[in-house]
């Protein structure tokens, strides 16, 4: 019985996730007021690039978020195509704008970063360019999602293109490196990142671990949304149509 | 095999009759090459410059803009149903719909290729890779593209939605297809390993995209 | 239920079609519930229903085209003797920038039909005149002929038929019914969705019915 399963497990997971937002909420904050504290007073300067460095402890980690949260896009899409588990297609489907801002957040700032690097805000770097790439991954998936009004059937077809793009992004990621060592020197990206003093590291996790709980937060209290809206858009269609079986005549 | 063939022989018939898809895609490919030579004005030098990488965009662009019929007709008259319902395996069904959409696209743009670099006056020596890329190249774009196809295939207008899925897994072809183009004209070591590696990413699609596709198919079923 | 003929010389098959309790949903909507249905060969069911009812997703389902929630269909016995059904939908499945006969042609190779399957199909649904003309030159009622001839090629012993007579008139409808019968002399077994009146010898009539699941 599909229905049954579809049932208990969004319940058990209301009872859980509810009480966690709030804890995950009072963590982001600490995390992100110690990793800016970190970040813009308590770390040094880079001897070449000065106080622009600082950048970096805002764009390294959204990027590490854009791709994680890919990848759990992937793994929840597969857990929910193969298992058919409810849950695992919301987490996919609400992890996707969340990873997609991420994404969109390192694009910003690496611009932002680029430009007294390069002198201009965008020069074809190979790491900002797969970001950017991974950027539509995101957009098409989002709108699959928009596009099908049967959930199911979006559930679905969602699944199989984060597969299909998962399979692709270490592709996609060696062909945009493999262009960009054909047209362009070397740039500050390139060489992972400036070389990273040890001082660097403290701020860095922080605001790491802040994007994590962060990213958690949102995804449990928009989980809880699209599950309520589901429960809601259920007993609606329920009202309206009976399902119709055979009789004599 | 009989049912594989005569899907590849009617989809043949049906892109090149009157209605048919395919004179268009050819015709949308040199319209791409004109319009870019009007916006970057009359500089020979420059536009044989760009030639060949206008060319690989303009082959992705006209295959992308066909994509959508491949599986769209069939479902809105029936005979999807009819494909599924009498295939063993689906993914040679997939398969066969990508052959046949390279078969009445993609070879056709090679073959109007040379047209266009005499036009974008493309050099002598470019030729050869580029006609080399774009053959080994444009049925990866058929099998991806199909896939897309496939995902979209129960939307009355899915173009757009098409080609926002498909273009950032066209990329590593149209990057190793425009770099073997290129460094084959220039004599550039690099040749050989561009070629290798778009061959390598056509065949990788070949053995994915007709397990997608089939999935797609299905999952559009229900 | 009385079996439509005695006549064993003729049979092909004895085609066994049994659904039990299926669901089916489209879109999250339970659109039909608890369908139970058993054909005997030679058996004819008549499905009525207004419209929205679920017929067309029923016989969809029933012949393999969509998963139902819950519930087995069967043909002899086999869970996926669903090769052994054709459904015929309300599309006719034909492309009209093809002739009628390469419409025939590329049906029979999707069968497995042998070719000379093609002029058999043709001729029984009066299509010999039209065998070089495009699909798409052909009036409605012809063109639905040239889908029902698919039943002719492609020979299963079920078939699903989904409003095969809407278009068409008297005489074609009662050449429709005549190919019923003879499928049902050779043991096979159909359901027909249908609004119009069929005048079938012993079919069973069933109604699908919203209030019934209420």
């Amino acid at each position: 019985m599909p229905s049954l399963y579809e049932f208990a497990n969004p319940v058990r997971f209301e009872r859980w996730a509810r009480p966690a937002i709030p804890w995950l909420v009072g963590a982001t904050t600490l995390l992100l007021v110690a990793g800016l504290y970190y970040a813009l007073f308590n770390s040094p300067a880079d001897y070449q690039q000065g106080d622009s460095v600082r950048i970096m402890y805002v764009h390294v980690p959204a990027a590490w978020m854009a791709l994680f949260c890919y990848s759990l896009i992937a793994v929840s899409s597969a857990v929910g195509f193969i298992w058919k588990h409810p849950l695992a297609d919301v987490a996919a489907k609400e992890t996707a704008p969340i990873g997609a801002a991420f994404t969109f957040l390192a694009l910003f700032t690496g611009s932002i970063w680029g430009k007294p690097m390069w002198g201009a805000w965008w020069a074809w770097d190979a790491r900002l360019t797969s970001v950017l790439i991974l950027f539509f991954l995101y957009l098409g998936y989002m709108a699959i999602w928009r596009t099908f009004e049967d959930k199911t059937r979006a559930a679905r077809l969602a699944a199989i293109l984060a597969m299909v793009g998962f399979v692709n992004i270490p592709i996609i990621k060696f062909s945009v490196d493999w262009w960009n060592s054909l047209h362009q020197p070397a740039s500050v990206f390139r060489a992972g990142g400036p070389t990273i003093h040890s001082s660097m590291l403290p701020p860095l996790f922080l605001m790491a671990g802040a994007y994590m709980t962060f990213f958690a937060a949102a995804l449990l209290q928009s989980m809880r949304n699209e599950l309520m809206a589901r429960r809601l858009a259920r007993i609606d269609s329920g009202e309206k149509k009976t399902a119709a079986s055979l009789v004599e005549s | 095999m009989r049912a594989v063939q005569a899907i590849i022989a009617r989809d043949l018939r049906l892109a090149f009759r009157a209605g048919g898809g395919a004179p268009q895609a050819v015709a949308f490919f040199a319209v791409i090459g004109v319009l870019f030579a009007l916006a970057v004005g009359p500089d020979l030098s420059l536009i044989s410059k760009i030639a060949a990488p206008v060319i690989w965009t303009g082959a992705l662009l006209a295959t992308q803009i066909s994509l959508d019929q491949i599986y769209r007709a069939d479902r809105e008259d029936g005979s999807l149903d009819v494909i599924i319902a009498t295939s063993d395996e689906l993914m040679v069904t997939a398969a066969a719909k990508a052959v046949a959409h390279w078969l009445s696209t993609g070879l056709p743009l090679i073959i109007a290729t040379p047209v266009l670099a005499i036009l974008l006056n493309l050099d002598r020596d470019a030729y050869v890779p580029l006609l080399l890329s774009l053959l080994i190249g444009t049925p990866g774009l058929s099998l991806i593209g199909s896939f897309a196809a496939a995902l979209a295939v129960a939307l009355p207008r899915a173009s757009l939605l098409i080609s926002i899925i498909v273009s950032p897994l066209y990329i590593p072809i149209l990057i190793f297809g425009a770099g073997a183009a290129a460094a084959g004209a220039a004599g550039d070591p690099q040749y050989g390993a561009n070629l290798s590696l778009l061959g390598a990413a056509t065949l990788f699609a070949a053995a994915f995209a007709p397990i997608a596709s089939a999935a797609a198919l299905r999952s559009n079923q229900d | 239920m009385e079996r439509a003929d005695s006549d064993t010389a003729a049979r092909r098959w004895s085609a066994r079609f049994c659904a039990r309790g299926v669901g089916v949903s489209r879109g999250g909507v339970r659109i039909v519930n608890d369908i139970s249905l058993d054909l005997d060969p030679g058996d004819v069911v008549i499905l009525t229903g207004p419209n929205g009812s679920g017929k067309t997703t029923l016989l969809r389902a029933l012949a393999g085209l969509l998963r139902p929630d819950e519930g087995a269909i069967s043909v002899n016995g086999a869970e996926n003797g669903l090769k052994s059904v054709i459904y015929c939908g309300p599309q006719n499945a034909a492309k009209t920038a093809l002739t009628v006969d390469e419409n025939l042609r590329f049906w029979a190779a999707l069968y497995g039909a042998p070719g000379g399957r093609v002029a058999e199909a043709r001729a029984a649904f009066n299509l010999d005149p039209y065998a070089d003309r495009f699909a798409g030159a052909l009036s409605t009622g012809l063109f639905r002929r040239l889908g029902l001839s698919r039943l002719i090629i492609a020979q299963k012993p079920v078939w699903l038929v989904d409003e095969p007579t809407a278009s068409l008139d008297a005489a074609s409808s009662a050449l429709f019914l005549s190919h019923v019968a003879a499928h049902r002399r050779q043991g096979g077994a159909t359901i027909i969705a249908t609004h119009d009146a069929l005048d079938i010898a012993s079919a069973r009539r069933l109604r699908l019915s919203e209030e019934a699941a209420a």
